[in-house]
């Protein structure tokens, strides 16, 4: 298995740039990856992370595409994406919201802020709204333990909320409850 | 060509053999006679030590040490039966026993099954955990063979034979912690896999009626493990072993 060619099959060498085979170009991403690391089967990890920063989530068919790169089998691929907690299958919501319910955040109250946007929306923690619009996360411990309780609003970070104020961020970029 | 070994002095139990260099504490036990319960490991596959039941103390070493894993030194002197490793056997058993829905009355393996037999050896008559009772589907989707996860125990002899001796790697363990489970390429039927070869070394080696054929009905599943030794040889050797040569 010399034959380099066989090894180009997602190499960019023999397209013009800015156009994947696929139609999409985030595979480019992750074959500029995949090159660098000059497609050794141990950086399966790193090319996964690098498939959900770009994507957003890893689908089935971004982990057969990951296996195929590296020559791996794809109950490998499945077992190994699987196993990790930071991979998720499902695409995320429009917007984001990451309630912390460590132990500072848990004591002032932060259940009750993740229970009021879970019932408000519907939508149960660590999974995101029928319409697509939230994800409702909970976090470990954000270590801003001195602005408990915290929330991270679509990457935001913001100190002593309570229900009422979530709610309002919430509803100011998702829409209100109808 | 089998290679000259350094013979040193191994005891098992206050009882001397000799063991050879390189050799793990299970092999020498095994090739001298001495019964060490064991479930995971598997002559002629990679080791994995995971099943934790083949615990052996090593004298002046107050750890368990898996005998799978661990290789021969000289001088060792190795304890097998301790009321210590009794007690940790039998509560792997029946942790392994409270884990899934191992009920032999209705399994393919009952009478044939390792499972069933390290439980008899290590004298495990009750399980004194909660039972977990998960919900697990059968997987009958594959014209020849069936997975029934329920008495699966994870020992991934399935996986490894797949990988090391077939070279297919449809098996693998997906998931983590009490959800963790074997999946065949994308989680996907196994019946659906493109990639499994329908060779049947899965079900040869598996310990427990978790793989069988299809069609077998209560105790009439006969798994042939040994089957994978005779492989390893001839691949290894170019020696061809028939049913029961085994060492």
């Amino acid at each position: 298995m010399s034959d380099t060619t066989t090894r180009a099959v997602v190499g960019v060498s023999d397209r013009q740039q800015g156009e994947h085979p696929s139609g999409d170009n985030r595979f480019d991403l992750i074959d500029k990856h995949l090159k660098r690391g000059r497609y050794a089967q141990d950086q399966l990890i790193e090319t996964l992370h690098v498939a959900q920063d770009v994507f957003g989530y890893l689908s089935e068919d971004i982990l057969i595409y990951v296996a195929r790169a590296l020559r791996l089998p794809p109950s490998m691929v499945y077992g190994v994406a699987t196993f990790y907690q930071l991979f998720t299958f499902d695409p995320p919501g429009d917007h984001a919201c990451t309630v912390c319910t460590g132990t500072a955040c848990f004591v002032k109250g932060a259940d009750d802020i993740v229970k009021g946007v879970s019932n408000a929306y519907d939508v149960p923690a660590g999974e995101t709204s029928e319409d697509g619009s939230l994800t409702l996360k909970t976090a470990r411990c954000l270590g801003s333990c001195g602005l408990a309780p915290v929330v991270v609003f679509d990457g935001e970070v913001l100190g002593h909320q309570n229900t009422e104020s979530t709610l309002e961020l919430v509803a100011a970029a998702v829409g209100g409850v109808d | 060509m089998r290679e000259t070994r350094s013979a040193v002095h191994v005891s098992f139990d206050g009882v001397e053999y000799e063991g050879y260099a390189g050799e793990s504490v299970l092999q020498c036990a095994r090739r001298n006679g001495v019964t060490v319960p064991s479930l995971c490991f598997l002559e002629g596959l990679s080791v994995w030590g995971g099943c934790r039941i083949c615990v052996v103390e090593i004298a002046e070493d107050h750890r368990l040490r898996p005998a799978c894993a661990t290789q021969i030194a000289a001088d060792m002197e190795v304890k097998v039966e301790t009321p210590r490793l009794r007690a940790y056997r039998k509560a792997i058993l029946e942790l392994l026993f409270a884990e899934g829905n191992h009920v032999c009355a209705v399994c393919v393996s009952n009478g044939k099954c390792e499972l069933q037999d390290m439980a008899v050896l290590c004298g495990m008559d009750h399980v004194r955990y909660d039972y977990q009772s998960p919900l697990r589907e059968i997987d009958a989707s594959h014209p020849k063979y069936v997975f029934d996860p329920n008495r699966c125990i994870l020992c991934t002899r399935c996986v490894r034979v797949c990988d090391e001796i077939e070279g297919a790697h449809v098996w693998d363990i997906g998931f983590r912690g009490e959800e963790a489970h074997l999946v065949t390429e994308m989680n996907k039927p196994w019946g659906e896999s493109l990639s499994c070869t329908w060779c049947g070394k899965c079900v040869a080696v598996c310990p427990t009626g978790s793989l069988a054929y299809e069609g077998r009905a209560i105790g009439e599943m006969e798994h042939d493990p040994a089957m994978i030794q005779r492989l390893a040889v001839a691949r290894n050797r170019g020696e061809w072993l028939y049913p029961g040569e085994e060492q």
